[in-house]
């Protein structure tokens, strides 16, 4: 019973719900989605994506147009307001209580709740000392650096024992190096916790090292559910494949397992291409999986364009392989020059063949 | 050294100014309180003289009570008019800060409309009691018109409060288990307490100091103004006069001192 979270969270479910805002703009399509216990899920998407309205909507701070239903294990809270769902919210701006200080913003859900002082104390002291902001306990609101408000909005957000936690852009504020450290403090946070969390944020990286499944939306709807290795390497359409992570679309004739393009061949493993996809599709590879190698001998060749520095690896750009230059992530100790021709060398698996162009 | 120089008598225009516009009619102001039959002792009997005790108390709660019901009324409707958008929005606002237009003896004359002998309160509780109430032309009616001009003034800054209110702090507590009362006394009223103490200072201040409302309803009302007037010009005894002056000057100072201090630069100079 005593720690940080006495149960880990609930099961949550969200069935088909939409929300149309009262001007009539949709700006979340009708949506089904299942949170196992103690699962993180991070939704992914650029802003306006409706990522936010569904973070919302598990709240309670929306509620979903008729038909739609959300339930914490097996119970209907759709009509619950967000005062009696038990969640614990991060905002991105942190709203921590201005007239408090840190230690009674981390009590507060507990003072409400009418939880006695020497236990509320006690809690308190837990949670700072879990989210390591010890010292800090007397300190006003606005003398706080934006890592440690961070966290005291995190410790506020868990000291209620939630049922589910939801974090909207907790790292968005932060500058960049911060922003890596407190993220990997807070994946180790929330394995710790095991409290079921739903994150929203608009950064892939963040996405890809805190989910155990990634929901990628777009324009209100759903584009792809899957862990984090499934959306980089299978994703479900060039959205998802441009969205996460850097990837080279080619469109090109299929013929033979292989596809056509303007500086020679590439060969196609893809399950699903092998001799039954002809005609015109569309394939995505990651510029890590190319390979350079001399342009004699090579099934598909081009001219460096530019070459970036990118320090633990270089990335070049080539152009006549494809209708648009590709790019190719390459080890430093690959030495070549711009206007080199050279080969590239992709292996079959690598290549993805993605559904007919939903963008 | 001639820089110096030249950079100070460029100051001289603004001490002289400052001197004719400022210093000396407030020392004149001060000199003249003590220069009739009591002598200082005039500032003494502002505190000592039964009727001018009277009427200095009497101003202070008025001023009070004025500010304490602007704040409330201002402070529900502002937080109803900036968080809910119907139609009439524009034009309810419009009214309630219609009354910054008027000055007070034109807000006097409104309010002997209302409650005065031939007033709107008066023929309705004749036709409903077979009495005819009338409070126009007392503290009551002074109280009414006081409320009508504080309200603009407050509801304004109040309802520019709260559109920089942040919804997430509200959301935040909400989340946290707290019921809209809670939310309300937790987290909107704290955030909005300079607002109060800024706008709240300013209607105290206008309350101790309007002149034309309480002139326009009765010349028998006891507040410091209208004593100061009465004072002055029925029974000439400008000594009296002046050292309730200084005694009201400093009164209103004093609030706004002290609403500065708390609430920090945002509170202005009475209107």
């Amino acid at each position: 019973m005593s720690g940080p979270v006495d149960s880990h969270g609930i099961a949550l479910r969200v069935e088909n719900c939409a929300k149309t805002f009262a001007d009539g703009t949709r700006v979340l399509e009708t949506i089904t989605l299942d949170v196992a216990r103690s699962e993180t899920v991070v939704l992914l998407g650029p802003s306006g994506c409706g990522k936010t309205t569904l973070l919302r909507i598990i709240a309670g701070l929306e509620t979903p147009d008729a038909g739609g239903r959300v339930s914490f294990d097996d119970t209907d809270v759709t009509r619950v307001p967000i005062e009696r769902r038990n969640v614990g919210i991060v905002f991105q701006s942190y709203a921590l209580f201005p007239n408090m200080n840190v230690a009674e913003n981390i009590g507060y859900g507990l003072k409400i709740r009418g939880v006695k002082d020497a236990e509320r104390k006690a809690r308190i002291a837990e949670l700072v000392a879990l989210t390591g902001i010890e010292g800090l306990e007397h300190r006003r609101i606005d003398q706080l650096s934006g890592g440690q408000r961070q966290r005291v909005a995190l410790a506020r957000a868990i000291a209620v024992r939630p049922s589910v936690l939801l974090l909207d852009e907790p790292l968005t504020a932060l500058d960049a190096a911060l922003r890596e450290r407190l993220r990997s403090e807070l994946n180790r946070l929330l394995r710790t916790l095991g409290i079921t969390t739903i994150y929203v944020t608009h950064d892939q990286s963040e996405a890809m090292a805190l989910g155990d499944r990634i929901v990628v939306m777009r324009k209100g709807a759903i584009a792809q559910i899957g862990t984090p290795r499934d959306i980089y390497f299978t994703p479900a359409s060039r959205f998802v494949a441009e969205f996460v992570g850097a990837a080279n679309i080619v469109e090109a004739r299929c013929k033979d397992g292989s596809l056509e393009l303007a500086g020679g061949r590439l060969l196609v493993g893809d399950g699903a291409a092998n001799g039954n996809v002809s005609g015109k599709v569309l394939a995505m590879i990651r510029p890590e999986t190319i390979k350079i190698v001399t342009a004699d001998g090579a099934a598909l060749s081009g001219q460096v364009d530019s070459i970036s520095f990118v320090g633990d690896r270089q990335r070049a750009s080539i152009s006549g392989a494809a209708a648009k230059p590709i790019m190719a992530d390459v080890p430093n100790s690959v030495t070549f020059k711009v206007g080199d021709r050279v080969g590239l060398a992709i292996d079959p698996s690598a290549v993805r063949l993605l559904p007919g162009d939903a963008s | 050294m001639a820089k110096k120089t030249f950079i100070v008598l460029c100051f001289v225009p603004l001490a002289v100014l400052v001197a004719a516009f400022f210093v000396l009619p407030m020392a004149r102001l001060v000199v003249t309180g003590a220069s009739g039959e009591l002598g200082a002792k005039a500032y003494a009997a502002i505190l000592l003289d039964p009727r001018y005790r009277a009427t200095l108390i009497n101003t202070i709660l008025l001023a009070a009570a004025t500010t304490a019901a602007t704040l409330v009324i201002a402070t529900v409707s502002g937080l109803f008019l900036q968080r809910h958008r119907f139609p009439g929005h524009a034009l309810l606002v419009a009214i309630l800060t219609f009354p910054l237009a008027f000055p007070g003896v034109v807000v006097g004359f409104m309010i002997i409309l209302f409650a005065g002998r031939q007033g709107l309160v008066g023929d309705v509780t004749l036709r409903l009691f077979g009495d005819r109430q009338v409070f126009a032309y007392s503290i009551q009616g002074l109280f009414l018109g006081y409320l009508y001009f504080s309200i603009p003034r407050v509801l304004l800054t109040v309802m520019a409060a709260v559109e920089k209110l942040d919804p997430s702090l509200e959301e935040a507590a909400r989340a946290l288990g707290a019921s809209p009362w809670r939310v309300f006394i937790d987290v909107i009223l704290p955030a909005m307490a300079p607002a109060f103490i800024a706008s709240g200072a300013i209607a105290f201040a206008t309350a101790m100091g309007a002149f034309g409302t309480a002139f326009t309803l009765a010349t028998d009302i006891d507040v410091l103004p209208m004593l100061i007037y009465t004072e002055f010009t029925l029974s000439a005894n400008i000594a009296v006069a002046a050292a309730l002056s200084v005694g009201l000057g400093l009164v209103t100072w004093a609030i706004l001192a002290l609403a500065r201090s708390y609430g920090g630069t945002t509170v202005a100079a009475a209107g």
